[in-house]
């Protein structure tokens, strides 16, 4: 409402910031027009397919480094640091090695994504007790029941932190993938959008980007509190 | 006072059991032991603390196999296997917070070739033994310490064990808690006819449980002595008035005094 007055009145520029009533109109006209169709389909899918290679590669590798204690000595300063390396600045490298597609995009939302599913995923499987594992030995549960019908249901909390963060990383690193160095996507039509001084465009298609992260994180969050719910007291 | 009714047949054997962990730094956590667990018997094991009590547990359940010795149960030779018809309780807190106490309790069955209706009746009556039928829908967190740890002794009841194993499993509750728990114990123990074996630092409570309790040298633990209490089959917590109570907690006591003070670095 502040910034609806502010930009009415001319205290912000209206070339610097749009009203937020016509950054809802821009969304609603550029999105219903449909000429953003093809960029919505693309750029969601190489999130979601991110989004999934990230969960599980990022499980994979945390059961695994879980198992191996030299592992273990090795990966933690590694994940501890991840996040202060810019994974952008691989994304000449990706192109190269995987050219102009969706490939390096994808690959670039994994990279952001997967380091944090396999933090959670430690973390998840360092947090199942002791007592639990010592319960399925007594009911002589095979490998797979062991995982399934105690690790997993166990380690589940921690492991949403690390989905929930995974989905916004994978939406950063193919959105920012997108605007940086791509010529194709909802990232890049808002670069381009920017680059013609297009402020209406470029800010309905933001607002619409927050829109569907915010749902997304918001249909995770409401499941895990769904979760969370049976195992707090109250 | 009637004489106890523990002149079964051995049921659990341990021969020259040692318990050694490779290091560093390298632990001889247990034994030598000797024990022959007597079908029927409630058994208590009190010792200082880590002279090896729950490492015996452990040995004696199949969960962890011993370094020299053997350990039979019911005439089988335990081989890193935990054996149809043990059940066990540990100290903490396994109940599963992801499952309701019903489902908590079924999970003993789910491997199971029962059919549903067995299954059903099985649950149904450890759920109403344990008193837990007016909660069988709430989850873990719902519940008291007490009650939880209620939930994971009906989930080892429905197994319909013969033997019983428990280690500390009133550990964390308050004394008058602890005190019914072991009503609940003695009930289910005359009532199931299983071998009871509990792991206990509370010498009361072994003293008010058991017909024979074991005391534990400092580690590497061994039995240093054996206790016969003498207690009826039919008894509960009120034994605690008997006048031989205090007699038989003194003995175990004088037993265990020296070696708790090992355990502190000074002399008896």
């Amino acid at each position: 409402m502040l910034l609806e007055i502010c930009c009415r009145t001319g205290i912000i520029d209206p070339l610097t910031i749009i009203p937020p009533s016509e950054m809802i109109v821009s969304m609603v006209d550029h999105i219903g027009s449909g000429e953003f169709n093809e960029s919505i389909v693309n750029t969601f899918s190489t999130i979601l397919l991110a989004f999934v290679l990230a969960i599980g590669c990022g499980t994979l590798a945390g059961a695994l480094v879980h198992r191996s204690s030299r592992l273990r000595d090795v990966a933690d300063p590694l994940l501890a640091s991840y996040y202060s390396v810019p994974t952008f600045i691989f994304y000449p490298l990706l192109v190269a090695l995987l050219g102009l597609g969706k490939a390096p995009l994808v690959v670039l939302g994994v990279l952001s994504a997967a380091p944090a599913v396999m933090i959670s995923t430690l973390s998840g499987l360092d947090g199942v007790s002791p007592a639990l594992m010592k319960i399925a030995r007594v009911h002589r549960l095979s490998p797979a029941r062991t995982l399934w019908w105690i690790v997993l249901p166990a380690a589940l909390p921690r492991l949403f932190t690390g989905f929930k963060l995974a989905l916004s990383y994978a939406l950063i690193g193919v959105i920012a993938g997108e605007f940086i160095l791509s010529g194709s996507g909802l990232g890049y039509a808002i670069s381009f959008a920017y680059q013609s001084f297009d402020n209406r465009a470029m800010y309905g298609l933001m607002l619409f980007v927050l829109l569907v992260a915010v749902i997304a994180n918001g249909i995770l969050y409401v499941w895990e509190e769904r979760l969370a719910r049976r195992r707090s007291s109250g | 006072m009637s004489p106890p009714a523990v002149t079964e047949p051995s049921h659990v054997v341990l021969n020259e059991v040692v318990r050694r962990y490779e290091g560093p730094p390298a632990i001889h956590a247990l034994g030598s032991i000797d024990l022959v667990l007597r079908r029927g018997e409630f058994f208590s094991v009190v010792g200082p603390s880590g002279c090896g009590k729950s490492t015996l547990l452990d040995v004696l359940c199949g969960l962890v196999r011993p370094t020299s010795g053997s350990v039979q149960f019911e005439g089988r030779e335990l081989r890193g296997e935990v054996p149809d018809g043990i059940g066990v309780v540990f100290q903490e807190d396994s109940s599963m917070p992801w499952l309701s106490v019903r489902q908590n309790v079924a999970f003993g069955l789910r491997t199971s070739e029962l059919s549903q209706k067995e299954i059903t009746e099985r649950v149904d009556h450890a759920v109403s033994f344990m008193g837990l039928a007016q909660f069988s829908g709430h989850y873990p967190a719902q519940l008291s310490g007490g009650m939880r740890q209620r939930v994971c002794i009906a989930r080892t009841l429905v197994l319909r064990p013969r033997l019983i194993l428990l280690d500390e499993p009133f550990g964390a509750l308050d004394q008058q808690t602890r005190l019914l728990m072991g009503d609940e114990l003695l009930r289910l123990w005359r009532e199931t006819g299983a071998t009871v074996m509990l792991i206990t630092h509370a010498l009361d409570e072994a003293a008010m449980l058991s017909d024979r309790v074991g005391v534990m040298s400092a580690r590497p633990g061994r039995f240093i002595d054996m206790v016969e209490t003498g207690w009826p089959r039919d008894r509960d917590s009120r034994i605690v008035s008997d006048a031989t109570f205090g007699t038989v907690t003194a003995r175990l006591w004088s037993s265990l005094r020296a070696e708790s003070l090992k355990t502190m670095g000074r002399a008896a």
